[in-house]
C-alpha cells in the first residue's frame, strides 16, 4: 500500500519544534522516503505557536498535505489549533502531565509522560521533544537504528547524542507496550541516497558550484541562512561572506567584487531589495554581472516577516530607473534552486548584467528530498574575455559597442589594461560623456543584449492532457502545489493541465503565447492579491487570463486547496 | 620607471582654481614616486566633483553611485587583494549620502585608502550646505545657517579607523607624502582634504585655510596616542592641524579572512565538484 503519511509538530518559539520536525524529515529521508516539510513560524525568538509539518511518501512530493496523521503537540495551543486538521485515525501525542483538560477524540489522544522520562532516562527534562520524536516514530513501527544513526549524526557521539538516544528509545518503548500493533506501520524502505535540503541550502550550493566566492549580505528572513551557511563553509572553499553595515552596502560590495573579477552575489528579501534597487541599476550601466537572491516575503513594507508570498515580481522586473536588461529566474523546486543559480551565475557573466532569483519563504525554509546532481550538468560559461596576447592592452575599451553588445571583459589588475567604467552614461572606454550619439550607442549595445538572452529564456513546465478543458498557470515556488492539484482533478476525470514558469524575464512570450491561445480556460495560481503573472502575460501577449486563485495571507498553496478552488470555479 | 605622463588623463572639467587640482596632482605625484603602474590602482569615486577625479588620472576605474565608493571598494579589494584600492569622495558623499558605509568601514578596518575632498560645500548640485559647513553657513538650502557639523576626524579616530589624517589642498608636497603614509598603510586609512571651493564656498577660501593650518609633524604631537590624537581632532577654528593625527596597529578586516591566505580570490580556479563534499553532508 503506497504511504503518504503526515507528521506535524507544533509549539512554542524556543521548545524545539524546528530540530524534532528536522529530525523527523531526515530519519524519513535516510530511510529511503522522498519527504517534503515546511516551516511555520512567528516573529519572535520565544512563545507563540510554532509548527512544522513533514510529509513522508513512496512517490516525490513536492508541496504539503492538509490531513496530519501524527501530531506532536508540545504545548496545549498546538492541540486546540489542529485537532480539527487530524485525519481519522490520527494520533496526537501530548505530555498529559504538563497539559491538562485536553478533550476530544479519546482514540487519537497518546498522553506520554514527556518530561519525566526525559529526566529519568536521559538525565535531563529539556529532551523531552527527542522522547516524543521516538514515540512518534514508535507509533508506526520505524525503525530505531536508523533513528540512533541520525540522532547520533545530528547531536554527535558524545554524551549529548547518547542522552538523546535514550531519550528516543524512552519514547519508543513506552509507545511499543502501550500501543503495539494499534496504527499503520512504515518501513525504511531501501537505502536510496537522496539528500534532504531546504530551498535555501540548494541556492547556497548552487552558488558554491557556480564558482560563487564572494558573498555580501544583511540579515533578513527568509534570507539569512543563505549568508549563514556560506560563512560557514567560508574557511574550507576559499570564499568570502561579508555581513555588510546595511543591503545598500552589501549589493555595492557584491558589485566592487564582481567588477575585481570574481563571482559574487548577495540575498535579501523585499525591502531590503527596495535599498539595494540603486545597486541593480549601477550594474546594470556598469555591465558588472551579480546575482541578487530575493527570498519574498508579504509586504509592503515589514509585511509578514515570517511568512510567504510571491508578492514581488512586478517589483523586481522594474526596479530602479531607466532601460537596462536584466534576467529574472524563479525555481520551481527545491532541486531547480540548485540549477537555476547555477545558470544565473553564467547568464549574468554572459551578459554581464544583474540577475534576479524569486524564491519565498515557502521554498527557502521548506526541506524536500533531492537525488543525486549530477555536477558533470554544471558548466561554468565567464563570458567573452578580452586576452592581451591577441590585443595590446592599451586597445582595451570596457564598454566597447559591439554587434552583439556584450564587451569583452578584462579584470583590474591582472594585466595591463585599463578597466574603466563609469555609473555616469560613458563612452566606450568608460569614461564619462554627456555626448548624445554615445549615449545613443550605449544605450543600445546595452539593450542589444536583450534578444539573445531572450532565446536562451524560457523553460516552460506543461503537464497534462493536452488540449484540456482548464490549464492551470503559476511560476515560481508553487510548482509543486499546482502539479498535484491537476493529479488531484485529473483522478476526478476533470480535463486539466498546468504551465508552470521558472524562468520569466526576458518574458518567453512565444512559448507562452503558444499555450495560452490554445487554452480554453486558463487560471493563474499565485501567492498575491493581484495577479502579477497575469498582469505580465497580459502586458507581453496581449492575453488576458482574467480568472485568478489568488492567496495572499501569508501561508503556502497544499494541493488540496488550489483543487477546491478549482472545483468552485469549474462547477 | 614610472613618470608623471603615466598619470596624464583626461582634462578636467573643474573650475579655474579649484582645490581639486592641487590633490589630483599630489595623488599623481604620490603615485609616481611610489613606483605604482596605471594597473596596479583601482580608483573608486562617487558623485560630486571630487568622483571625476579618477577620470582626470589614469588608472582602473569604478565611477560608482553617490555616497557609495567605499563599499565597491572593499568587494573590489576582497576580490583582488593585490591591487592598491583608492576611493574618493568628496564631503557630502562620503560623510552625507554615504556617512554609515564611513563608520563601518573604519570599525572594520578594511585595507584602503579613503581620500575625501572637503570643501564644507556642494560644489556639483551649486552651492548648499554640506555635513561639513561651518555653524552658520547660510545656503539656498540652509537659510537660517548649517548646524552642527560632523567631525570626519574625531568620527574616524573613534569608529575604528587605524590610519587617520588630515591634509590641505594649498599644500600639495605634504598633501602627497600623506597619500603616500596612507597608500602604505595597512588598514582603513583617511585622508580628510582641506579643499576651497572657489565658486561656492567663500568663507572658507584658500586664505582661511592658509592662515590657520599647522603641521602637526612640526609639533610634539605622537599620532600613536589615540587620546592625543582626538584632542587635536576636536581642534577647529583658529588652529587647524594637518597631518597624521592618528595611526595605530589595529586588525585588518581582510586579514582575518582564510580564503586570502593562499592567492587573491580573482586568481582562485573556478570548480564545479568543490561542491562534492558538501553535497555529501545532506545525505
Amino acid at each position: 500500500m503506497p504511504i503518504d503519511f503526515n507528521f506535524m509538530v507544533g509549539g512554542e518559539a524556543g521548545q524545539g519544534v524546528q530540530s524534532v520536525g528536522f529530525l523527523l524529515a531526515k530519519v524519513f529521508a535516510c530511510g529511503g522516503y522522498h519527504v517534503f516539510a515546511d516551516q511555520d513560524y512567528e516573529s519572535r525568538v520565544r512563545g507563540g505557536h510554532n509548527f512544522f509539518r513533514v510529509r513522508v511518501s513512496n512517490d516525490k512530493v513536492g508541496a504539503i498535505a492538509e490531513d496530519v496523521d501524527i501530531l506532536i503537540a508540545l504545548d496545549s495551543d498546538s492541540i486546540q489549533l489542529h485537532q480539527a486538521e487530524m485525519a481519522s485515525p490520527g494520533i496526537i501525542i501530548f505530555d498529559g502531565e504538563k497539559i491538562k483538560g485536553v478533550s476530544g477524540n479519546n482514540g487519537s489522544l497518546l498522553s506520554i509522560p514527556l518530561e519525566k522520562m526525559a529526566e529519568e532516562k536521559a538525565g535531563d527534562k529539556l529532551m523531552l521533544n527527542t522522547v516524543a520524536l521516538g514515540a512518534a516514530l514508535s507509533a508506526v513501527s520505524y525503525d530505531l537504528t536508523m533513528l540512533n544513526r541520525v540522532l547520533a549524526d545530528h547531536f554527535g557521539s558524545g554524551e549529548v547524542g547518547n542522552k538523546n538516544i535514550a531519550a528516543a528509545k524512552a519514547g519508543y518503548d513506552y509507545v511499543q507496550s502501550e500501543r503495539k500493533g494499534k496504527f499503520r506501520k512504515i518501513k525504511p524502505l531501501s537505502e536510496a541516497k537522496r539528500m534532504l535540503l531546504t530551498g535555501n541550502e540548494a541556492i547556497s550550493l548552487g552558488a558554491i558550484a557556480a564558482g560563487c566566492r564572494f558573498m555580501a549580505a544583511y540579515p533578513m528572513t527568509p534570507a539569512s541562512s543563505i549568508m549563514e551557511y556560506m560563512a560557514a563553509k567560508s574557511k574550507d572553499l576559499d570564499l568570502v561572506m561579508i555581513h555588510a553595515e546595511d543591503e545598500i552596502a552589501a549589493i555595492n560590495m557584491a558589485i566592487g567584487a564582481a567588477y575585481a573579477g570574481v563571482r559574487a552575489m548577495t540575498a535579501t528579501s523585499g525591502s531590503g531589495l527596495c535599498l539595494m534597487v540603486e545597486g541593480i541599476g549601477l550594474a546594470g550601466i556598469t555591465e558588472t554581472p551579480i546575482v541578487i537572491i530575493d527570498a519574498q516575503r508579504p509586504g509592503p513594507a515589514v509585511g509578514l516577516p515570517t511568512r510567504t508570498e510571491q508578492g514581488d515580481l512586478q517589483f523586481v522586473l522594474h526596479a530602479h530607473h531607466g532601460d537596462f536588461p536584466r534576467a529574472v529566474l524563479a525555481p520551481a523546486t527545491i532541486e531547480d534552486a540548485f540549477w537555476v543559480t547555477v545558470k544565473a551565475f553564467n547568464w549574468a557573466e554572459r551578459y554581464q548584467l544583474p540577475v534576479i532569483i524569486l524564491t519565498d519563504q515557502h521554498l527557502a525554509s521548506s526541506h524536500a528530498t533531492v537525488d543525486p546532481l549530477d555536477l558533470s550538468q554544471v558548466t561554468i560559461d565567464r563570458g567573452i574575455l578580452f586576452s592581451e596576447k591577441e590585443d595590446a592592452p592599451s586597445e582595451y575599451m570596457r564598454h566597447r559597442v559591439t554587434k552583439s553588445g556584450v564587451s569583452p571583459r578584462a579584470f583590474p589588475g591582472l594585466g595591463k589594461a585599463l578597466v574603466v567604467t563609469d555609473c555616469d552614461e560613458h563612452d566606450e572606454e568608460g569614461h564619462l560623456t554627456e555626448d548624445a550619439a554615445e549615449r545613443t550607442a550605449q544605450v543600445q549595445k546595452r539593450l542589444r543584449k536583450i534578444s539573445p538572452l531572450n532565446k536562451e529564456i524560457g523553460t516552460l513546465r506543461k503537464y497534462g492532457s493536452r488540449g484540456a478543458e482548464t490549464t492551470l498557470i503559476g511560476w515560481g515556488s508553487t510548482y509543486g502545489a499546482i502539479h498535484e492539484a491537476v493529479d488531484i482533478l485529473r483522478k476526478e476525470e476533470t480535463s486539466v493541465n498546468m504551465l508552470h514558469l521558472n524562468e520569466l524575464w526576458p518574458f518567453p512570450t512565444k512559448a507562452v503565447v503558444d499555450t495560452v491561445s490554445k487554452a480554453r480556460n486558463s487560471y493563474v495560481i499565485e501567492n498575491n492579491a493581484t495577479g502579477q503573472l497575469a498582469q505580465l502575460i497580459k502586458a507581453e501577449t496581449g492575453y488576458d487570463v482574467s480568472r485568478r486563485i489568488l492567496k495572499f495571507d501569508g501561508r503556502p498553496f497544499t494541493p488540496a486547496y488550489i483543487a477546491e478552488a478549482v472545483r468552485k470555479e469549474t462547477r | 620607471m614610472v613618470t608623471t605622463s603615466d598619470y596624464a588623463g583626461l582634462k578636467p572639467a573643474w573650475c579655474p582654481g579649484c582645490g581639486n587640482f592641487g590633490i589630483l596632482k599630489a595623488l599623481n605625484r604620490a603615485l609616481t614616486e611610489m613606483d605604482i603602474e596605471p594597473h596596479q590602482v583601482l580608483l573608486v569615486s562617487g558623485i560630486g566633483q571630487a568622483g571625476k577625479l579618477p577620470h582626470y588620472t589614469r588608472g582602473n576605474v569604478f565611477n560608482s553611485l553617490h555616497g557609495r565608493p567605499v563599499p565597491p571598494a572593499i568587494g573590489a579589494k576582497i576580490a583582488n587583494s593585490e591591487l592598491i584600492v583608492i576611493a574618493v569622495s568628496g564631503d557630502g558623499d562620503a560623510y552625507g549620502e554615504g556617512g554609515n558605509h564611513f563608520l563601518h568601514a573604519a570599525r572594520r578596518n578594511h585595507d584602503i585608502t579613503y581620500l575625501v575632498h572637503n570643501n564644507q560645500v556642494y560644489g556639483l548640485t551649486k552651492g548648499q550646505a554640506s555635513p561639513t559647513s561651518d555653524v552658520g553657513f547660510v545656503t539656498k538650502t540652509t537659510p537660517y545657517g548649517a548646524t552642527n557639523p560632523v567631525n570626519p576626524i574625531a568620527l574616524a579616530i573613534v569608529s575604528g579607523a587605524s590610519f587617520v589624517a588630515r591634509g590641505f589642498a594649498g599644500d600639495m608636497d605634504h598633501l602627497a607624502t600623506l597619500i603616500k603614509k596612507g597608500i602604505t598603510h595597512r588598514g582603513f586609512a583617511l585622508i580628510d582634504i582641506l579643499q576651497p571651493c572657489v565658486s561656492f564656498n567663500h568663507k572658507n577660501t584658500f586664505q582661511w585655510y592658509k592662515e590657520r593650518v599647522y603641521k602637526l609633524e612640526d609639533e610634539k604631537h605622537d599620532p600613536r596616542d589615540r587620546k592625543a590624537a582626538l584632542e587635536k581632532a576636536l581642534e577647529w577654528g583658529d588652529k587647524i592641524p594637518i597631518g597624521v593625527i592618528y595611526k595605530g596597529d589595529l586588525p585588518v578586516y581582510e586579514d582575518q579572512l582564510p580564503a586570502l591566505n593562499k592567492s587573491p580570490l580573482v586568481k582562485q580556479k573556478i570548480d564545479p565538484r568543490r561542491v562534492e563534499k558538501l553535497l555529501a553532508e545532506f545525505m
